[in-house]
């Protein structure tokens, strides 16, 4: 957990402004405490990953809730698929797993 | 070491024809053999070869580019990725629809079980070709047109008509599969078929026994006794057939071939006639003469029904 201003001095390139409309966009979603923003490790990565998509693939401040909105989709759709394999793991038999596998690969093109 | 776009001169965004020129140069120049005894040539020319050994493979290139290697090639102790995070139960942290503490609720998954247990329609994407769906219709036929075979015409529930070809000698329940009349494929797949059953409706007089037809053939007391022409109804239309003098209530005629008409590898049946002798209307002539007629042979006609009092 670390506070706005030891994360704009950790990150270069970042600007306090930037991020704090970042938050305000809801891009970024510190903890939000008594003593100002507190951030833990996903909202660190996930600043820098704003800041890459904007200044390295140069994704501009219009598209960029277009590509954070799929991305985070497609995040949910991967935990979502994770939670259900592990389901799947632990409730169902081994040789349904391998039959359901069969049958996957073979829809598969 | 120094940065390997440095070393070669070349800039960041060069091709990767630019950086095998800028080598080659720097190499033919640097190269040891051709500097003997120059150790600080020898030094250049470890370091052109290794910038070139990272920049001209464009593999590596990128590795370096990222920041995953460093100049000499080694791998850089890696940041964390947001994957890392967001992969994990971490990322529910941002949720498309908003931050939501503690994990899953059904709605989650209603999408992917709903899909598991329907035979759902697919919502688009790239997904395996699909033949249709065999969709399933019942249609009512007469009698004589399941023997004699015809084509009727089927109205869908979509609103598309079927011109249904009867063959000769469909019998009560039989399908018959229309290839790619059913549903329409999907993602380029074939339609399914149309499963037509036939019901076949009963008829006024003839029966069907596989490919034997029979029909009880009411004739008058002068037909029985004296024999003679009638016309008897086939399901191919009406036939001419002779009644034997004294024939009787029961008495079964063949009409050969007369029956269900040959289809497949079935001959075509036969026709039987039982006789049933109907008295009709009685005139006083017959009264009369029935009076006074005594039979030269008297029977009982229900001998066999005796039973002991």
């Amino acid at each position: 957990m670390i506070s706005i201003d030891v994360l704009v001095t950790q990150i270069s390139g970042l600007s306090r402004e930037d991020l704090e409309q970042w938050i305000q966009n809801d891009w970024v979603r510190p903890d939000d405490e008594a003593g100002g923003y507190s951030f833990r490790e996903i909202d660190v990565a996930r600043v820098r990953l704003i800041l890459e998509l904007r200044d390295e693939l140069q994704v501009n401040e219009e598209a960029l809730p277009v590509v954070l909105s799929l991305l985070d989709q497609l995040y949910d759709q991967r935990r979502r698929m994770r939670a259900l394999s592990d389901a799947l793991r632990r409730v169902v038999p081994e040789d349904v797993r391998q039959s359901l596998m069969r049958y996957v690969m073979e829809l598969t093109p | 070491m120094e940065d390997p776009y440095k070393t070669l001169g070349v800039s960041r965004d060069a091709s990767q024809d630019d950086i095998r020129r800028a080598y080659r140069k720097l190499a033919k120049k640097h190269h040891p053999d051709l500097n003997p005894g120059n150790a600080k040539s020898e030094d250049l020319f470890k370091s052109v070869s290794l910038a070139n050994e990272i920049l001209s493979d464009p593999d590596k290139r990128g590795r370096f580019d990222r920041g995953e290697i460093d100049a000499t090639g080694q791998e850089r102790a890696q940041q964390s990725s947001y994957r890392d995070y967001a992969d994990g139960d971490t990322g529910h942290r941002y949720r498309r629809d908003g931050a939501e503490p503690g994990g899953w609720n059904a709605e989650d998954f209603e999408d992917i079980f709903g899909s598991m247990f329907n035979d759902g329609k697919r919502r688009g994407g790239r997904t395996a070709a699909r033949r249709g769906r065999d969709e399933s219709y019942r249609l009512a036929t007469e009698f004589l047109d399941a023997v004699n075979g015809a084509t009727r015409r089927l109205t869908l529930p979509d609103g598309r008509t079927l011109d249904v070809k009867i063959p000769p000698g469909t019998s009560d329940a039989q399908v018959m599969r229309l290839r790619g009349q059913g549903g329409a494929g999907s993602n380029g797949g074939p339609a399914g078929d149309a499963l037509i059953e036939i019901q076949v409706k009963p008829h006024g007089f003839f029966k069907r026994d596989g490919q034997t037809i029979r029909l009880e053939l009411p004739v008058s007391v002068a037909e029985a006794v004296l024999g003679g022409p009638v016309e008897v109804p086939t399901p191919g239309g009406p036939v001419r057939m002779r009644i034997p003098p004294h024939s009787d209530s029961g008495t079964e005629l063949r009409l050969r071939g007369r029956g269900v008409p040959a289809h497949g590898d079935l001959p075509a049946g036969d026709l039987y006639a039982t006789l049933r002798v109907t008295v009709g209307t009685v005139d006083a002539a017959l009264e009369t003469f029935l009076r006074g007629w005594t039979p030269e042979h008297p029977t009982d006609p229900r001998h066999k029904m005796e039973t002991v009092p």
